[in-house]
């Protein structure tokens, strides 16, 4: 079950580009187990070591640097998560402890898994985005607020940066609900909604 | 139930509305699924969370698993080799879980198996009207059949399972109108191409895109899934296309077609799945198909293509800078297959410019057909030996070098030209650099161990 996701404090980590695709945040072969965990090292891999061997960081790459390297907050561009559905890229991101993402856009697959497992996908517009990504150039370690609820990001130098996530979204991550509890408190629905499908499009049930 | 019936309605609209259970009062409509497809990379996960919470499938008759990712491409394989270092883990959990649950599987030597989303349609496992849901981005190849199918992640798939159902908010709708005609040697791909160069990666705005229009009439079966594969590759949240004579023929003879006695019914039902005159969508694009030409990405996102015979922007990556001739790059590797571009029609295609040819020197050239069907068919029109006398190597279906995970690939730094859909950094192996095409013009490129504008050449 997802965790309640209220408030995120801390110093944003900025991972420059636009289409940032999800075989970048966790490659195919750093996926080892059939689990969700396990999957921190593999996050990055491939711009985040000098040597895939030995796993030699980059000390350039921003999640390797501190305070970077504790950061639950990640700025990126346009189409953030992008490409293979794979929920790892998120589960990885989660547990290397980010928590919110701030980007342009977000890839629809990544989106879907972000609320699924209490990280933040929150949309800002060019402006904002390049706003609070100068603001951060220029006093980087700053810490950054985000509020769920009030749907605010805040910092002590920065004026308040509204957003805004679609209710559903919204109340999904202040509840951390488990959404296959939630549906099945609709069984009735669901079996009348077969019940009479089966009448109407029986090939769909007759395998 | 309480719309107008008169209101037009978009064959998206009309999808959406047939799997409707209800809305939910977090907004969300709760839609009913009609198939469940999982493979062993993702699929592995959602059954072992599944297990682990001690949840069951609603219907283990609607869920299939089909391994395809990480198994290998040898043609003497066993049932559990892989491809990549501990492959083997995730065929074997798939396999247990669907023993364990009762879910139908397509094992690695079952004479159906391949990717899914070729086998899918090869099968009839998906049917016009369906909606179905696999823990894949490419599900959306499957709207090409007038289908509502999209791509999710792992624990979404666990709550379709679980509860038949999945939350779902609709998407805002996009209608793409294709008008003039394809001609060849441009294909679908060079079509997908063309459309997400002129628009970008993040064109598709997250809608349900439908693709209409006289070019899109015009295209055949498998065309139609080579397009809407690419959906993804745009942003599109899925992609539909509303089926035709042609595309009611093929599913209505398929071995999971609806039985005769319903067939009629079916066909019925089908032939509704069309958007009302006067839809109404969000968004509006129209191109041309007359204006599209071979086309060859030179970046590292599917929108970084260009005409065969034009010029590269910078790429530090791709090692190539801005201005570049794309016919003065040398390869070093060329593959065929995929769910873009591994059918049948996507092999004879690139037979045809392999007859009495051979692959360049120093290139690996290797052909994975989407399908065992696909393998064996190829095998009966000889297009097996067309492939291997040229130079390429030849192997049993799979996902194959679409993407790495571990094993064998081509060498860091490599420069290979793929029928695939994804050129990310890294995505066919460290440092491998991918160029994506159509399987004509990856085989052309084999053979002359350079990018080539096939539309130059047409003297097959």
């Amino acid at each position: 079950m997802p965790d309640a996701l209220k408030n995120i404090e801390s110093v944003a980590a900025i991972i420059t580009g636009d289409n940032i695709d999800t075989d970048q945040i966790i490659p195919s072969r750093e996926i080892t187990s059939t689990g969700r965990d396990g999957l921190r090292d593999g996050l990055f891999a491939n711009q985040r070591y000098l040597d895939l061997e030995t796993r030699r960081p980059d000390p350039d790459f921003p999640l390797n640097r501190p305070p970077f390297d504790s950061a639950k907050i990640l700025i990126s561009g346009k189409n953030f998560g992008c490409g293979s559905s794979r929920e790892h890229a998120v589960w990885a991101l989660h547990e290397f402890g980010i928590r919110a993402i701030i980007a342009e856009s977000f890839g629809e697959i990544f989106h879907a898994n972000c609320i699924n497992n209490s990280i933040a996908p929150i949309v800002l517009n060019k402006d904002d985005l390049l706003g609070l990504q100068s603001v951060l150039r220029e006093a980087a370690s700053q810490v950054l607020r985000i509020d769920i609820e009030r749907q605010l990001i805040t910092s002590s130098d920065l004026p308040a940066i509204a957003f805004e996530l679609n209710p559903t979204d919204q109340s999904r991550l202040l509840g951390g609900l488990d959404l296959i509890d939630l549906t099945n408190t609709n069984k009735d629905d669901i079996e009348a909604f077969i019940a009479r499908d089966k009448t109407q499009r029986p090939w769909v049930y007759e395998i | 139930m309480s719309r107008d019936i008169t209101t037009p309605r978009t064959l998206f609209d009309k999808l959406w509305d047939a799997h409707k259970v209800m809305t939910l009062e977090d907004g969300d409509d709760l839609l009913a699924i009609d198939r469940v497809f999982l493979h062993e990379r993702t699929g592995a996960a959602t059954l072992n969370a599944l297990s682990r919470s001690q949840r069951t499938p609603i219907d283990p008759s609607r869920v299939y698993c089909i391994i395809d990712h990480i198994v290998s491409n040898k043609e003497d394989r066993d049932a559990n080799d892989a491809r990549s270092p501990n492959g083997d883990v995730f065929i074997r959990a798939v396999r247990e879980a669907a023993n364990e649950f009762g879910l139908n599987l397509v094992d690695t030597d079952d004479a159906n198996q391949g990717i899914t989303h070729v086998i899918a349609p090869e099968l009839g496992l998906v049917l016009p009207g369906f909606s179905v849901i696999c823990p894949d981005s490419h599900t959306c190849s499957l709207g090409a059949l007038g289908a509502l199918a999209w791509g999710v992640g792992s624990t979404a798939a666990e709550h379709a399972i679980a509860t038949g159902t999945l939350r779902v908010k609709k998407p805002r709708q996009m209608r793409v109108t294709v008008n003039g005609k394809l001609r060849a040697p441009a294909t679908a791909k060079d079509l997908a191409l063309h459309l997400i160069a002129t628009y970008g990666a993040a064109g598709g705005e997250r809608a349900a895109i439908e693709f209409c229009g006289p070019a899109i009439d015009m295209l055949s079966v498998e065309e139609r899934l080579t397009l809407c594969n690419m959906g993804v590759e745009f942003s599109a949240f899925t992609c539909v296309i509303s089926p035709n004579e042609t595309v009611l023929e093929y599913m209505a003879t398929r071995a999971q077609s609806p039985p005769p006695r319903l067939i009629e019914h079916a066909m019925r039902e089908w032939r509704l799945l069309v958007s009302d005159a006067g839809s109404v969508f969000d968004t509006e694009l129209t191109i041309n198909a007359d204006d599209v030409r071979p086309m060859v990405t030179w970046g590292t996102s599917p929108e970084d293509g260009t005409r065969a015979n034009g010029t590269s922007d910078a790429s530090a990556y791709m090692g190539l800078e801005a201005g570049q001739e794309l016919s003065d790059i040398q390869i070093d590797g060329a593959f065929i297959g995929s769910c873009t571009n591994g059918r049948i029609s996507d092999l004879r295609a690139a037979a045809a410019y392999l007859v009495g040819q051979q692959v360049a020197d120093g290139v690996r050239a290797i052909c994975v057909p989407g399908s065992q069907s696909v393998k064996a068919q190829a095998e009966l029109e000889g297009l097996d030996e067309i492939f291997k006398t040229a130079g390429f190597e030849w192997g049993a279906a799979g996902c194959a070098y679409c993407f790495y995970a571990g094993g064998d690939t081509f060498p860091s730094g490599a420069r290979v030209i793929s029928s695939t859909n994804r050129n990310f950094e890294g995505r066919q192996g460290p440092n491998v650099r991918t160029h994506l095409a159509s399987p004509a013009t990856v085989a052309a490129s084999a053979v002359a161990g350079r990018i080539i504008d096939i539309s130059e050449s047409e003297d097959l």
